[in-house]
């Protein structure tokens, strides 16, 4: 069956459907039960399912991620919501230190099936904490897989996916594009989790971007298509593990590679990407890889987040800085 | 098979009396009764002059309407979002007003009402909400520390900060607020750890109003939060948080306790969260109608209006001038507001270090020139 979805309730009824496959998964967060979640995520779940299947926690980042941790030892699949991004930080003690290693220490005897659900990124005009992208400081943590949807269809999937995979998987959901709609097919079979997709071919720059900026990166292929450049713009998906292949297969094509994320470029997943292209495209590159992210400031008030967000000219103008090197 | 325990009948804080019910609760510390009468509690005692009665209402009404307005901008569009005190007035001004001169306020994000008491102008308040800076008011010479959005993350530095006044030989007191969401978090359990061990001339100011978004108290706590200190190691007290006396009373014996070198306090408001958690909220959702009625009753602005008049302190004369100024208040938080400008750019780059690094200088100046060559393109 096909019906138009948002993010969100992709997102909703991606839930749904796990639970009702598994009876071992558990949700658990902040105001997730009868409030539904501050985003609506979980809206009517507790309802239907349950307070032992959808929790709502105490305040405390660290408990629920802490608990997670016991509760999959105990054979429960455990689906966390972290309320923002900025929130995920207490917790990080527990996923860094616990969620991640547990497979590795247990030399594999304990399975860690977490899914650490997080709204990131800005452009909700929210106050501080509310806008991170803390997508680097997981993926640079072994033990811990790291995806990003950008669209209903993914919501859908790939919650179910991450729920039934063994690792544990941060999840990252594109906040601000929450109520963005497209028509998914229930019935389909999906794209695996842990790849990336190319959404638009061409010829002459490959932009990769993930979450909230690939409706930009499109956007940008879009505009530069009216300026007769064709842009090809790869979907990453998956954060850790990266799935480059049809990264490197595009840019031995068009020789040139911008990478967009919200998140500071310094140190960032854009520095990884590139390396890895050139280390693979060297002799195809024509240009160095461009990055276009977040300045290496705190995410700024409000007032500022347009002038801190990547938008469409400044992939538009990487985009030209490639074509003119 | 173990079952699981059911959570849904209502928290009840005092047993056999119907939550939540201040009058019934005997360990409550309260000078005003809804009604404005007078308690007398000898172990906290206070003694207020008529124009000291009336400053503190004067101080109600006008947090109050600042309140109000800030709602009414946020739903005009002037502000990104704003967390309401609504009902929560009383806590706030009463434990604001128990500070001296040199002591120092640890707030979370919704304690308009100590900035209030601390000189804080409301528009650097507003302007945080309003999305142009994070609070532009300065920590240092208010003795009012910035807003703290990470729930509970302040209470360990305000027990930091006690440990630093301990080693400077100085008689002032460090006042941290939390909600009692707050109380889950680890960090506020390591906070009173390390309050009670230092013995840290710190208080912890609770305001319970009994909501953490959604959640209620009951998830929190299965005791009265003021109980939690005893197994800390210090003293708790429960106030009512909607009687700016007893609060204002329980305050300042417990700074002053703080200040004598005697250690901690745990002070427990009880009140409520008459408004939604923030203007992004739908407290409809979660809560009924009858229990906002029943607090409506204890409104604490006008129990401190019915003290006043009972008792002859004010009259019509007083009551009006205070709405007078309290409207010439609500206008200038307009007009500061839809005239304040945005800030340039290059704001978010000019603190983030006290010494900038050499790339981020590059940034900055690579930002200057991308915004510039836009100006030339309009040309």
């Amino acid at each position: 069956m096909t019906q138009t979805l948002t993010i969100g309730k992709a997102l909703n009824l991606g839930l749904r459907r796990a639970m009702e496959d598994d009876a071992k998964v558990v949700l658990m967060g902040e105001d997730i039960g009868r409030l539904g979640g501050v985003f609506r995520i979980t809206d009517g779940l507790q309802k239907d399912f349950g307070e032992d299947r959808v929790v709502d926690t105490p305040l405390a980042e660290a408990g629920i991620l802490g608990t997670a941790v016991g509760l999959a030892m105990r054979g429960y699949r455990p689906v966390c919501e972290i309320q923002f991004d900025g929130f995920v930080f207490p917790a990080a003690n527990q996923i860094i230190t616990q969620v991640a290693k547990i497979h590795a220490r247990s030399r594999g005897k304990l399975a860690m099936p977490v899914v650490i659900r997080i709204p990131f990124g800005g452009g909700i005009g929210a106050v501080e904490h509310h806008s991170e992208s803390p997508e680097a400081y997981f993926g640079h943590t072994p033990g811990l897989k790291v995806v990003a949807v950008s669209n209903p269809v993914d919501a859908y999937w790939g919650i179910q996916q991450a729920i039934a995979h063994p690792d544990p998987v941060v999840f990252l959901e594109p906040k601000r594009r929450y109520w963005e709609k497209a028509p998914v097919d229930t019935d389909a079979t999906p794209d695996p989790l842990f790849a990336a997709r190319v959404l638009r071919g061409g010829d002459d720059v490959t932009v990769l971007a993930y979450g909230p900026m690939v409706k930009t990166a499109l956007q940008a292929a879009e505009a530069a298509a009216d300026e007769g450049r064709s842009l090809e713009v790869v979907d990453l998906r998956t954060l850790s593990p990266l799935d480059l292949e049809p990264v490197f297969e595009s840019v031995r094509r068009t020789g040139r590679c911008v990478v967009v994320h919200e998140a500071p470029v310094s140190l960032g997943l854009g520095a990884e990407i590139a390396a890895r292209v050139t280390e693979t495209c060297f002799h195809s590159l024509e240009a160095p890889v461009l990055r276009v992210g977040g300045y290496d400031t705190p995410y700024p008030p409000s007032k500022l987040e347009e002038e801190y967000l990547p938008d469409l000219d400044r992939v538009l103008d990487a985009v030209d800085r490639s074509l003119e090197f | 098979m173990t079952a699981l325990r059911q959570t849904t009948e209502a928290f009840d804080p005092v047993p056999g009396a119907a939550a939540p019910h201040l009058p019934q609760q005997p360990d409550l510390v309260q000078l005003l009764t809804p009604e404005g009468e007078r308690v007398e509690r000898p172990d906290y005692s206070v003694d207020l002059s008529a124009e000291e009665l009336r400053d503190l209402y004067r101080d109600l009404v006008l947090v109050r309407r600042w309140d109000v307005e800030a709602t009414a901008l946020q739903r005009q569009g002037e502000l990104g979002i704003w967390a309401s005190l609504l009902g929560q007035e009383a806590a706030q001004v009463g434990a604001g007003r128990a500070m001296q001169p040199g002591d120092t306020a640890f707030p979370t994000y919704r304690e308009h009402g100590v900035a209030w008491t601390r000189g804080v102008d409301p528009l650097h308040v507003i302007s945080l909400f309003r999305g142009v800076d994070n609070g532009g008011w300065d920590p240092v010479a208010t003795g009012f520390n910035l807003y703290t959005v990470v729930i509970g993350a302040q209470c360990l530095h305000a027990t930091g900060y006690a440990m630093g006044v301990q080693r400077d030989g100085a008689e002032h007191a460090v006042l941290a607020f939390l909600g009692d969401g707050a109380t889950s978090q680890g960090e506020v359990n390591e906070a009173l750890i390390w309050a009670a061990s230092f013995s840290a001339p710190v208080v912890f100011f609770c305001q319970n109003n009994q909501y953490a978004i959604s959640v209620p108290l009951e998830r929190q706590s299965r005791v009265p939060l003021y109980q939690r200190a005893a197994g800390f190691g210090f003293p708790g007290v429960r106030v009512d948080g909607n009687d700016v006396l007893a609060v204002l009373a329980v305050t300042r014996a417990a700074l002053a306790a703080a200040r004598e070198g005697q250690g901690p306090t745990f002070i427990e408001a009880f009140t409520y969260r008459m408004g939604a958690h923030t203007t992004s909220d739908d407290p409809t959702r979660y809560r009924l109608a009858s229990e906002l009625e029943e607090w409506k009753l204890r409104d604490p602005v006008a129990r401190l209006k019915a003290h006043l008049s009972r008792a002859g302190l004010a009259d019509a004369a007083f009551f009006s001038a205070v709405e007078a100024e309290a409207d010439e208040l609500a206008a200038r938080i307009r007009t500061g507001t839809t005239e304040m400008p945005d800030p340039p750019g290059t704001a978010m780059f000019d603190a983030v270090y006290a010494e900038i690094t050499p790339p981020l200088a590059q940034q900055r100046e690579e930002f200057l020139a991308y915004q510039a060559s836009f100006e030339e393109g309009e040309r």
